[in-house]
């Protein structure tokens, strides 16, 4: 009897493992799980090119980057899509990628491309911006903030009632969270960062583990209703408040603050993993990711703007989303070189 | 399940069948990804700082300790009750109290804001009581809130392992001691408490451990303040792209799991005393004395506020809409409405990952299903093999629970690493998920069968055996009615750890095939109203799919072996 066991495991092992394979080629593309896109553009580019996508989630962007590398020599994706600037560096020392430069980069504007050395192709922006609850500042009679140094000052503390008015996410576990961190280094230096962040910590700041804890807990002009009218999002968060709102919205309950290096730009590329089997096929989807369709698709899928400056946004964009005119910019060899280090600081000044 | 045969195992052959399967598992998809992952990141050069590894080792001792003894305190007065007496809406409240235990933290994490965040439902009631606006309850991100959501997931495990066990008991054991002049008190302290002592030492090893890897809720309900082992493995691989650090913490956190299981595998090593097992239902009845009204009360009052009350505010929150009034930050207005379910159902920007909540529920039962084939037949093989063999449990016993106590990131990327070539990859290998599944419920079912197959007093069997009785028949008539209850506590667990898991089936599940919890978690991180509301919905849509098929489990299970 206990053979039946044994025959059983097998079975259900062997089965499985030799799931049907169709015999159309395929394309295999690993990204975050944040990645989104529309049903019609991926049969768009399955039907022209006669190719089945398939899309390898994996985890958050540390997450995925850890996956490919560890699995270089025997590539699991034909395309990396999703590694942003502040873990670029990294991911090009790992040398995992094979160098591609697509024809279609002449329509991406040249700060995007600077430092990318052919590897990796740029394909989409957003800004890391503190939103904040519109109308907590309209009926405190409160001015909006404008640049970092404004944050020390005891208006934009703690309120009335002793709520700090700020939370931001820990850089340890948040992207939007090291971003942040990111822009407050931009602003200050190495050398006076840390010091912003004892004058925030003295100010009041709250500071939580992930975004969804930030926006839905504590951030008040969201759903959840929290305590703190700033939280440290994305300037396009305002336009998904009116496009996901649950009763109609004329205008977003929240917006950005878009001052001098107030916000950090994360720039999401995709690069072509080393070793792929359709060399041509992903070259081909790295164009197709940077025409006009896909670039037109992703800023209501994933709320990130397009770099292809022939791509025109959707009106809930033009009219509720911002882009910063002076986001907070750091060399990515400087961040690739510094941000453990700079994270460890940071816990030990915020969190003792 | 009910399919599984253990007819005429054992008892004839050396046993080598009944413990090589759960081994092979265990081979290879435990050691090997995990042997993997280790070689990678101790081939890495990246900066150790040894000193980042004592504040989270103690952290996450110290936790684990006063977690376990609380929950322990909470978890056998509600053992008592569910095991020896009967009241109205038992089978309800059993179901309802299981229910946590299945939850992934994501649900946990909202329903605990809905009850007891800043605008959660008693916050929102004290300050309309109080007439302010600041909430008088801080709950959320500080230690309070790590002790009371580990009270909360794992007081299911002492209800069910040493509720079981003590159902097993001769009510007799206990009358005899009254008899004899002993108050309910010391017979309790005297004559019960010795006898439960395996039980006891059993589940709170399982707490412990529970705890110890603690993950999620330290992340999302305890806050940036703290970290445990397996946060801190998080942020050094994840985040930090640090796998060296990573390894040295894995490994830390595996010799303190091997630690603890020899210590506990040596505390239990005593022969159990063979007690004559009942039948269901004896020794169980009405509340008699006031006395005994009042505890079952309290306990009742207590387990409902503890483990219903924050489900029932999630699903509350998930019809309601809040709306703060123009101007007035602190006000909030509430309205019911039926949209988040609505929505659901459409696919409002043709997403190509858009998965309709019935394919994610369909996802998640077939896990849980397969998961609770291979667990419960592997482990209850190990267990027959354990009574068989005693040497073969002192070597595999601290081994097969290497999966619950290992880090779950560091496992992950193994996979990552060690099945990235045909026939098994991660990602298109849909047996991955259950079978990961499985190793974490294996040692569950092994334990919860385990004392019930030891405490069949050999006697019994010879006699059946003397009467003529077959061993398949000796298997079915007179071992499994006594296994049973045990053997359907563990099936029940592994069933529901596999719904809620949430980690490794973000890991290795393939996107077009998410489980409930991973579309959840979709929702919950894009901004609006409306992703929340459906986060909400689709988690208390998770509740109540966990709800129905424990009590369907227990029931059917139950009128199956009433009639043999």
């Amino acid at each position: 009897m206990k053979k039946r066991f044994l025959f059983l495991a097998l079975v259900l092992l062997s089965l499985v493992s030799c799931s049907p394979q169709s015999s159309q080629s395929t394309l295999t593309v690993m990204t975050h799980d944040s990645f989104a896109v529309s049903e019609d553009v991926v049969k768009a580019f399955e039907t022209q090119n006669k190719v089945s996508l398939v899309f390898l989630k994996s985890g958050d962007t540390g997450t995925m980057l850890n996956r490919a590398v560890l699995t270089k020599d025997s590539p699991q994706a034909d395309v990396l899509y999703g590694v942003d600037n502040t873990f670029l560096s990294r991911a090009i020392e790992e040398y995992i990628f094979e160098p591609y430069t697509s024809p279609l980069l002449v329509n991406v504007s040249e700060d995007f491309k600077e430092n990318l050395a052919g590897k990796v192709t740029p394909i989409n922006f957003g800004d890391v911006c503190i939103n904040y609850d519109r109308q907590f500042f309209s009926s405190h009679n409160l001015a909006i903030p404008q640049t970092l140094d404004d944050l020390l000052k005891s208006e934009y503390g703690t309120s009335e009632s002793g709520a700090p008015l700020l939370v931001v996410e820990n850089p340890a576990t948040s992207s939007p969270g090291l971003a942040f961190l990111l822009a407050t280094i931009a602003e200050y230096g190495e050398e006076g960062y840390l010091e912003f962040w004892r004058g925030l910590k003295n100010n009041g700041v709250v500071v939580v583990n992930d975004w969804d804890t930030a926006y839905y807990t504590n951030f008040s002009a969201s759903s959840g209703k929290g305590l703190q009218p700033m939280v440290v999002s994305y300037a396009t968060s305002p336009a998904a408040e009116v496009i996901y709102a649950s009763s109609p919205l004329t205008e977003p309950p929240t917006a950005s603050i878009l001052g001098v290096n107030t916000c950090f730009r994360q720039v999401e590329y995709a690069g072509i993993l080393k070793g792929t089997k359709n060399l041509s096929m992903a070259q081909r989807f790295i164009d197709f990711m940077l025409d006009v369709q896909f670039q037109e698709d992703l800023p209501l899928q994933m709320f990130m703007y397009p770099v292809n400056q022939n791509a025109s946004l959707p009106s809930e964009f033009e009219k509720y989303a911002q882009a910063a005119d002076n986001p907070a910019v750091l060399d990515p060899a400087l961040i690739s070189e510094k941000r453990d280090q700079w994270i460890n600081d940071w816990t030990e000044v915020m969190l003792p | 399940m009910n399919r599984i045969d253990l007819r005429g195992i054992g008892f004839k052959d050396s046993g080598i069948a009944l413990w090589l399967f759960p081994l092979l598992l265990l081979l290879v998809f435990f050691f090997f990804p995990m042997g993997s992952i280790m070689a990678v990141m101790f081939s890495r050069t990246d900066i150790i700082d040894l000193g980042q590894i004592w504040h989270p080792l103690g952290f996450t001792v110290g936790q684990a300790v006063l977690s376990t003894i609380l929950t322990l305190v909470a978890g056998l007065p509600a053992a008592f009750v569910f095991s020896r007496f009967n009241f109205p809406a038992k089978g309800f409240m059993r179901t309802l109290t299981m229910l946590p235990f299945i939850l992934p933290t994501v649900v946990t994490a909202a329903g605990f804001n809905a009850l007891l965040g800043p605008r959660g439902w008693i916050n929102l009631a004290l300050m309309d009581l109080l007439e302010t606006s600041i909430p008088p309850v801080t709950f959320l991100n500080t230690f309070t809130a790590i002790l009371v959501a580990h009270i909360f997931y794992n007081i299911a495990i002492v209800i069910r392992v040493v509720g079981s066990a003590w159902a097993q008991l001769d009510p007799r054991l206990e009358e005899s001691a009254q008899v004899l002049g002993a108050s309910p008190l010391r017979g309790l302290r005297e004559v019960i408490l010795p006898l439960l002592k395996r039980p006891i030492l059993v589940s709170a090893l399982l707490v412990f451990l529970f705890d110890f890897t603690s993950f999620g809720v330290v992340l999302m309900l305890g806050g940036p303040g703290f970290a445990t082992l397996e946060v801190s493995i998080y942020t050094q691989a994840l985040s930090l792209l640090n796998l060296r650090m990573a390894g040295i913490l894995t490994l830390l956190q595996l010799t303190c799991t091997i630690g603890i299981t020899i210590f506990y595998t040596k505390v239990s090593s005593n022969q159990t005393v063979p007690l004559f097992p009942r039948l269901q239902g004896e020794g169980t009845h009405l509340p008699r004395t006031w006395v005994q009204k009042v505890i079952v009360l309290i306990v009742m009052l207590f387990l409902f506020l503890l483990q219903v009350l924050p489900l029932c505010a999630l699903a509350a929150r998930s019809i309601s809409r809040l709306e703060a009034d123009r101007g007035e930050r602190g006000e909030v207005k509430t309205g019911l409405t039926l949209d988040f379910y609505q929505e659901l159902f459409i696919n409002r920007q043709q997403s190509y990952f858009y998965v309709p909540p019935v394919r994610a529920m369909i996802n998640s039962l077939f896990y849980a299903g397969v998961t609770m084939v291979i667990s419960t037949a592997a482990g209850t093989m190990l267990a027959y093999a354990f009574v068989k063999k005693p040497w073969i449990k002192r070597w595999l016993d601290p081994l097969i629970m290497l999966p619950f106590g290992a880090s779950a990131v560091t496992l992950g990327l193994g996979f990552i690493v060690a099945f990235n070539r045909p026939p098994i990859e991660a990602g298109s290998f849909p047996m991955l998920v259950p079978i990961a599944h499985s190793l974490i419920a294996m040692p569950f079912v092994m334990r919860t069968v385990h004392p019930a197959i030891s405490s069949i007093p050999e006697s019994l069997r010879q006699s059946a055996a003397v009467l003529g009785a077959s061993p398949r028949q000796v298997w079915r008539h007179v071992e499994m009615p006594i296994i049973r209850r045990a053997f359907i506590a563990s099936a029940v667990f592994a069933f529901t750890i596999s719904l809620g898991e949430f980690g490794a089936t973000s890991f290795i599940a393939s996107p077009k095939n998410p489980t409930l919890p991973v579309a959840i978690y979709r929702y919950l991180s894009q901004p609006g109203a409306m992703n929340y509301g459906q986060a909400m919905a689709m988690a208390t849509i998770l509740i109540v799919i966990c709800g129905i098929s424990v009590w369907l489990l227990e029931k059917l299970q139950g009128e199956k072996y009433a009639g043999t």
